[in-house]
């Protein structure tokens, strides 16, 4: 059975232009120690489907569907069952690590405050795991910045920090929302790398959401790529990138610019979907080169192809490889 | 051979950071934000400007259309010194040297429709022309960026990031630019929409045989669309040169470290990947370290780093490092294909 188990989930937010169908009917299985990689561009549904996870949605949203976590229904929880699983079992970093952390609160007292209400240790306890932890994600002179405030520490430093809070609880599944987007590339490469060794080190499962095919490359096994609130590809890592099979898994590694090797750039036509309104087809159809009639209307369901690997697509797999 | 379009001479930008506690008699310490930075570029060449956070990229393209005070030169066309104008004299060039953002809303006025927004310039720069004249100009420049003209009335906040970029772009366009500043123009886009307006640039560049300043973190557009690179690190040159060689064997060590860490859609590629570690932060930039300032975080360097600032060397570019060299992790990354 898959530690986490995302059935036919559907997010929808109520706005004043109408209903915005942010997630329609995504499924996956996360395994137990596995990465993760949920790939998407803007308006995907890739963090939402993220926050619906822990119950974080907007108050103007609302989630339907199942999830699953180890058995147990974990989808539209109360809060207090929630408060147990969030950060014991199931933690989150998210993209800005200054607005994420408590301005106000030493670093001390965030990450003790967490261990205290989680394991029921004392504060003096709670603050020397700290210590070991900021230890943990490298930090220099963790004894004494442990007492700093958010703002004294540098953007990846911070970042640092808020992975550090994440894994104080040892948890079974990381959910990073685009980890190190707000970060320089040279910086990136560290935490990218410092997670990567975490996640083998505590053989904890990652779920890493990012627009970014070069870092999932790097630090996923198995994928799986969003557009317009639905799954249009899911592979094992390296089949996905030597032979994408859907057209806009095509698309998007066609419009990469390459460090290693001349690129094309060759861009997507058309502009990035509209999410009002329920989906009609396949929300990638205006901007296909693959189009057909039925696009436009019904959207294909994923089906798997091969092991390990599916694809939500009308047109046969050697058309779109052609 | 002609004049560069634009040439800098050890260009200086200093800010001075007076806090809340220094008393009023003392002086305040100096921001050395952009240090002796030099470079020509010709008529028609992409020349990208490269570096992290804080590295003075985005204060350089400042100084050189004077939206900053600065110390050096900046040469317009071989004949006239840009820094020491007034703002009436530099007005003359304004039109000449335009200049697209990174957050394509926020430098849109909201509260200007998409015509009013391109027409602006003209306004300002050709005050002459006539209503009839300045609305076929707007028209011809939004089909030539590929806006539609029944979008001329609608409003920033209708159109999404990758059309407003657009529309900062024919706004720049309008005046007939010589040179545009482009800083950040792609990093608040999304991968299919970034390879949409890097396109626009091309052709714009092809067509109307545009010279351009790029400004840039991601180096892999870079490498795409730019002529010459340079390399910032606390507001010095660490290398420039032609992109080619630039990026087939990069010599210095920040640049090494930079592209160690870019990530490569490719999982074979990145998996064996190895990362050139700069130790410890980015030191303040009120205090930098004496001689190179990469020194200390340098994995090569030595005791003559920390007393003299190196100069360049090396074949047709430059490269300012004591120990200069390529790096076999490096070239890995750069030659596996």
């Amino acid at each position: 059975m898959a530690l986490l188990d995302v059935k036919d989930l559907n997010v929808r937010f109520a706005t004043q232009e109408g209903e915005v169908h942010a997630v329609n009917g995504v499924s996956f299985a996360l395994e137990k120690g596995e990465a993760l990689g949920i790939v998407g561009e803007s308006g995907s549904g890739k963090s939402q489907l993220a926050f619906s996870i822990l119950g974080l949605l907007a108050a103007n949203g609302r989630a339907s569907g199942s999830i699953t976590f180890d058995g147990g229904e974990i989808l539209n929880l109360p809060e207090a069952q929630l408060n147990k699983i969030r950060a014991d079992r199931i933690a989150m970093v998210f993209q800005d690590p200054m607005t994420a952390l408590n301005p106000y609160m030493r670093i001390s007292d965030q990450m003790a405050e967490t261990l205290m209400q989680h394991k029921g240790l004392s504060k003096r306890d709670a603050v020397a795991q700290a210590v070991e932890m900021l230890d943990a994600v490298k930090i220099p002179d963790a004894k004494n910045r442990v007492r700093l405030f958010p703002h004294e520490f540098s953007g990846g430093m911070r970042q640092r920090v808020m992975i550090a809070m994440a894994l104080l609880c040892k948890p079974d599944v990381l959910i990073a929302d685009e980890p190190t987007t707000a970060l320089d590339v040279t910086v990136q490469a560290q935490i990218m790398d410092l997670l990567g060794d975490l996640r083998r080190e505590l053989g904890m499962a990652t779920v890493l959401i990012t627009h970014d095919l070069g870092v999932v490359a790097g630090f996923c096994e198995r994928a799986i790529v969003m557009y317009g609130g639905q799954v249009m590809e899911q592979s094992e890592i390296d089949p996905l990138f030597a032979q994408p099979t859907h057209p806009y898994t095509k698309g998007l590694l066609a419009a990469l610019p390459r460090l290693d090797a001349d690129s094309t750039m060759t861009p997507i036509r058309g502009n990035p979907p509209n999410m009002t309104g329920a989906p009609t087809g396949c929300p990638f159809f205006p901007r296909c080169d693959f189009v057909k009639d039925i696009c436009a209307t019904t959207m294909p369901p994923l089906t798997t192809f091969a092991p390990g690997r599916a694809r939500a697509c009308h047109r046969a797999i050697e058309e779109v490889a052609a | 051979m002609s004049a560069p379009l634009i040439e800098a001479r050890d260009l200086r930008v200093t800010f001075d950071i007076r806090r809340a506690s220094d008393l009023p008699w003392t002086t305040p310490p100096k921001l050395r934000a952009v240090n002796g930075v030099s470079f020509a570029l010709e008529q028609g060449k992409t020349l990208g400007i490269v570096g992290e956070s804080g590295c003075g990229k985005s204060t350089l393209a400042r100084a050189l259309i004077r939206m900053l005070p600065s110390e050096g030169q900046v040469i317009w066309q071989g004949e006239t010194d840009l820094v020491p104008l007034g703002p009436r004299a530099m007005l003359k060039h304004r039109a000449d040297i335009q200049m697209i953002f990174q957050d394509p809303l926020a430098s849109l006025d909201p509260r200007m429709t998409v015509g009013e927004i391109i027409a602006e310039p003209l306004r300002t720069h050709r005050p002459k022309m006539g209503r009839k004249e300045r609305r076929e100009k707007v028209r011809a420049v939004m089909e030539k960026v590929g806006l539609l003209p029944n979008q001329i009335n609608r409003y920033p906040h209708e159109f999404s990031g990758g059309q407003c970029q657009r529309i900062g772009i024919a706004r720049a366009l309008v005046v007939e630019p010589k040179l545009l500043i482009c800083d950040e123009p792609v990093s608040a886009l999304d991968v299919s929409i970034q390879a949409q307006v890097i396109a626009l640039l091309e052709d714009l560049k092809r067509d109307l045989g545009l010279t351009i300043i790029f400004i840039a973190h991601d180096l892999s557009v870079v490498r795409h669309i730019c002529d010459e690179v340079m390399v910032l690190y606390l507001g010095q040159m660490m290398e420039a040169g032609p992109t080619e060689r630039l990026f087939s064997a990069p010599q210095h060590p920040y640049t090494q470290a930079l592209l160690s860490a870019v990530p490569i859609p490719d999982p074979v590629v990145e998996r064996a990947k190895k990362l050139i570690h700069l130790e410890g932060d980015l030191p303040s930039p009120l205090n930098p370290p004496s001689g190179c300032p990469l020194r200390t975080r340098c994995p090569r360097a030595t005791e003559i780093c920390a007393t003299t600032p190196p100069t360049a060397t090396i074949e047709g570019r430059e490269v300012f490092c004591h120990h200069p060299g390529p790096a076999p992790e490096v070239q890995a990354i750069l030659e596996h294909g």
